[in-house]
């Protein structure tokens, strides 16, 4: 017993530690910077709706990322733009998992018109073209709140997650160990949560990120053309009230630069951290730069011994071709 | 101890290629009996049928016609019938790399079937698991119960896969090439654990393989099989002394024999090792 129990961690962290690739440490460190500042940062910056008659101007002691045009403080509508980016980018990623897994793993796995029924649908959301429908959905509805805005998210963008979880699922129940486990009395319900599910986790994850990026980047879209949230701050807002306040042509960088910067940061780490789960699905995308790059040493060194021998010793050479003379003429005499 | 008795089974596959339609008629009417203590081989080629046979009787498959009794009964396709079939009839795979689920531990793949077929409760699961691992010489089985799959050699695999199908306590056990997938060094300790398992358990065993030498080592009865039907079928030692089929014949010839080897003639030869006649009778033609 005691042997196993300190076996364990030891274990856990030899895993953990082969996780760990600098991609995944520099994308979590982006985001978990990105998430602590939308947490925390809202408590303790000023009302971002507070007018100023001051009206705008660039960075100061006051006003660390200056003010908007009415004088709003730009950092105070970061705080809060963050929290409701997230949010929103939470929702959806949550809505997104829960329907490609219901879709893609139930449909995959249970087979005949059941999956022929979730399949064709399935294919028939992921041609449906995303960015005009949540247009023509969010120009329809007058009140915009969150959750519908993260719905409309939700249902244009799981499709292709569920096509991915449904042929992940289609190949590992046909696996020697999901037949032992139906031989062994499993119910279908324990088979697909207990067998196949944890199997998945890794493309579930991977696909939990990506919906995550597309829908803080749509969401953005939809705020930016002014169909967005009523009444919260995201990062699509603010860029979109920079826009009206002409904020390009008057130079103020302090007010469009923070909340694109934003978006674009947290894209990066969450992309940063989908390639190491990719590496952890798949061993050798890992390795493959690595290889790549001892593939090219090797054949750096290899033209190099050559040269050097080409140019080292020419008398070996030349002895060479004599001794090869030899058992021509030899052969000929024969 | 039950008898499990299989006839006229047929198991056809409906192939679609393109608009076309295919028959494949992959097990052709077969009739056999397993019963408590005996072994009996089902030997073939790939594609001969065995292993759609091992899925048959697993109720994997549902076989297109005949049927499948034990004890008199037919088996039960789905609810309390088919899980008191399962009690009774179990499997080892051919592949102990892919008949493990890489994300659970191999205490999981064995305490599952344990409680299923109430043979363990949620407390003393883990200490019968523990005793299954002993008995299929896995030991110290706590080094054992706690590791994953992939910790473990194709052999230790296959031990936890034979450890599995025996939790139920099975009358009926199918082995689908248990060692065909392993080192040939360990082929012989795995093969002779599961004969030692059946004589103590007393079970009906169906063996599978391709290879004749251990059919007739381990089996009662040997069935060979081709393209779906059986083609010869008798006492093991009858077959592979006398074999009638045409296919059989073809079959023990393919077998390597490495004392029929020229150089390995001369060399006895040459350090005078008395020859066995049938390899004496060999060299002559030289």
């Amino acid at each position: 017993m005691a042997q196993t129990q300190s076996q364990t961690p030891s274990r856990l962290r030899a895993a953990l530690g082969r996780a760990l690739t600098p991609s995944l440490v520099i994308g979590a460190g982006l985001v978990l910077a990105i998430v602590l500042f939308g947490l925390i940062a809202p408590f303790f910056v000023a009302d971002p709706n507070a007018v100023d008659n001051a009206g705008m101007h660039g960075p100061s002691a006051q006003n660390l990322l200056g003010t908007t045009q009415t004088g709003q403080d730009v950092l105070a509508q970061l705080a809060w733009a963050t929290r409701g980016s997230l949010l929103v980018g939470v929702i959806v990623a949550f809505l997104a998992l829960f329907l490609s897994a219901f879709f893609g793993i139930l449909g995959g796995y249970l087979g005949g018109w059941l999956d022929e029924v979730f399949s064709l649908f399935t294919n028939v959301v992921l041609i449906l073209p995303g960015l005009p429908l949540m247009i023509v959905i969010g120009s329809y509805v007058q009140q915009r709140g969150l959750l519908l805005i993260a719905i409309i998210l939700a249902i244009t963008s799981w499709a292709a997650s569920a096509r991915v979880l449904r042929s992940q699922t289609l190949s590992i129940r046909n696996r020697d160990y999901v037949q032992a486990a139906k031989i062994a009395g499993e119910k279908p319900h324990r088979i697909i949560a207990v067998e196949i599910l944890p199997n998945l986790l890794p493309v579930m994850s991977s696909g939990f990120v990506f919906a995550l990026i597309t829908a803080i980047l749509g969401e953005a879209g939809l705020s930016f053309i002014g169909l967005g949230v009523n009444g919260t701050q995201t990062w699509g807002s603010m860029l979109f009230y920079a826009q009206n306040g002409q904020a390009l042509t008057l130079g103020a960088w302090w007010w469009f630069v923070p909340p694109g910067l934003m978006i674009a940061v947290l894209g990066g780490g969450l992309s940063l951290i989908n390639f190491s789960i990719d590496g952890i699905i798949n061993p050798r995308l890992r390795n493959a730069p690595k290889q790549l790059k001892r593939v090219k040493q090797a054949g750096k060194q290899a033209e190099q011994e050559q040269a050097e021998r080409a140019e080292g010793d020419t008398g070996p050479d030349e002895r060479d071709e004599t001794s090869g003379h030899d058992p021509d003429q030899e052969e000929v005499a024969v | 101890m039950s008898t499990l008795v299989v006839k006229e089974l047929t198991k056809t596959y409906l192939l679609r290629d393109g608009l076309r339609f295919s028959r494949l008629e992959a097990v052709k009417a077969v009739d056999f009996e397993l019963s408590p203590g005996r072994t009996v081989a089902l030997v073939g080629q790939s594609g001969s049928g065995k292993s759609t046979i091992a899925k048959l009787i697993a109720q994997l498959e549902t076989p297109t016609s005949g049927s499948i009794t034990l004890n008199g009964k037919p088996v039960g396709r789905r609810g309390r019938s088919l899980a008191a079939y399962r009690d009774e009839v179990q499997m080892v795979f051919q592949d102990p790399f892919a008949s493990l689920n890489p994300f659970h531990s191999i205490g999981h793949h064995l305490e599952r079937p344990l409680r299923l077929h109430g043979k363990a409760t949620k407390a003393d699961a883990r200490e019968k698991a523990l005793a299954l691992l002993e008995r299929v010489n896995l030991t110290p089985a706590e080094a054992f119960i706690d590791r994953k799959p992939h910790e473990l050699s194709g052999g230790q695999r296959q031990r936890v896969a034979i450890a599995r199908a025996l939790a139920p306590e099975p009358s009926v056990l199918v082995a689908d090439e248990p060692v065909s997938m392993l080192d040939v060094s360990i082929r012989l300790g795995v093969l002779n654990l599961l004969a030692r398992l059946q004589r103590e358990e007393n079970l009906a065993l169906l063996y599978i393989t391709h290879d004749l030498a251990t059919a007739r080592h381990f089996s009662d009865e040997i069935l060979v099989m081709y393209r779906g039907d059986v083609v010869e079928r008798g006492p093991s030692d009858d077959v592979i002394l006398s074999p009638q089929a045409e296919f059989t014949k073809q079959l023990l010839v393919a077998a390597p024999e490495p004392a029929a080897n020229p150089r390995f003639l001369a060399e006895a030869q040459r350090r005078g090792v008395p020859m066995p006649d049938h390899l004496a009778a060999l060299e002559e033609p030289q």
